[in-house]
């Protein structure tokens, strides 16, 4: 392993454990602020977006391809449309994969 | 109920999450080794940080030359839901002694929460074997995330070429999978428009901030519309 992937590791490994462990280590009951709790119930959905739709918009990292010649475009709304009908991850992950394969075997 | 009872219940409990780890594991496996991750950073990641998104997300970030940094802030965005995760079992928990406490924190996940959280507040049983339940999940959790990002990695090594095959696309569509789920109200959905508009909007910008600016607009959105829909709400009822 090189060092940058120690230190991405144990960097990772540490902050994901603090998270998990701080309160359980504290042990007293502990009271947030409905602000706080509101916000982090968004962040799941915040980040994911934020990761996700850039992806599909313009796959090639730069440039807006809002067409259907853009497989990610394509497989991404399918992925969507299955997950909004059906809520299940698996028919989501294996719906978007082959759509995506198939578009763009066809139009690739 | 004998403390092994509990183990297997936790388990057996934890079989449906299984399925959907299951391929979300192997494209994890496969994915980080096409980022350009070695087998064993790829592996020890599922074994030493067990945080299945943040992993995916390390490893995109990872492929694209982001700088540890933001690597690791990242990390830290996309897990915090943990804390509000530990602080809903802490009032079970709070009675184990720390060498219970730390390993069981350790592998919180959001698939283990979910299931565990339903059978403290569900099961009637005495809470004092509860955490043999939780540990039971957690194990079954564990185990199988790192066999299948074994196989995943195995599955890269003996198909050289799969990272150009577009699986880059199963980290889209899982992430797919479990935001759209979560999309069940209107504030939700503002949060994730605004999220993706300000991310592709600032996508350009240096260190990957772009990502760290649209994950902090989309939830203040969020939390401004469910604000705004909660102010809503009781004039609309004096109304009628």
């Amino acid at each position: 392993m090189s060092s940058f992937e120690i230190g991405l590791i144990l960097g990772m490994a540490i902050i994901t454990f603090a998270i998990r462990y701080t309160l359980f280590a504290v042990g007293h009951r502990v009271r947030f602020s409905p602000l706080v709790v509101q916000a982090l119930t968004y962040v799941p959905v915040a980040v994911l977006s934020a990761i996700v739709v850039p992806v599909m918009l313009m796959p090639e990292g730069e440039g807006l391809q809002l067409s259907l010649h853009n497989h990610y475009l394509v497989g991404g709304v399918a992925a969507i449309l299955i997950a909004a009908r059906w809520r299940n991850l698996l028919a989501t992950i294996a719906g978007g994969i082959l759509c995506f394969f198939l578009w763009r075997w066809f139009y690739g | 109920m004998s403390s092994s009872r509990q183990f297997l219940l936790g388990m057996r409990d934890t079989i449906p999450m299984l399925v959907g780890a299951v391929p979300f594991g192997i494209v994890y496996g496969t994915l980080a080794v096409a980022s350009g991750l070695s087998v064993a950073a790829t592996l020890a990641m599922s074994l030493l940080v067990f945080a299945g998104s943040a992993q995916f997300v390390a490893a995109s970030l990872v492929a694209s030359g982001t700088s540890l940094t933001v690597i690791l802030l990242t990390t830290l965005i996309v897990n915090l839901r943990h804390l509000l995760y530990s602080a809903s079992l802490l009032p079970f928990v709070r009675h184990l002694p720390q060498r219970w406490r730390a390993p069981l924190a350790f592998w919180l996940t959001d698939e283990s929460f979910a299931v565990v959280h339903r059978h403290y507040l569900l099961d009637d049983s005495p809470v004092e074997r509860k955490h043999w339940y939780f540990l039971g999940s957690c194990l079954a959790m564990y185990s199988l995330w790192f066999a299948c990002t074994l196989i995943g990695v195995l599955l890269g090594q003996a198909l050289p070429s799969l990272g150009d095959w577009g699986l880059d696309f199963a980290m889209i569509a899982t992430f797919i999978g479990i935001v759209v789920p979560l999309l069940r109200n209107r504030p939700m959905i503002v949060a994730a428009l605004v999220a993706s508009a300000v991310a592709v909007a600032a996508h350009g910008l240096p260190y990957k901030l772009g990502l760290m600016l649209a994950a902090l607009l989309g939830v203040c959105a969020g939390v401004i519309s469910q604000r705004l829909a909660e102010r809503g709400k009781p004039a609309q009822e004096e109304a009628a």
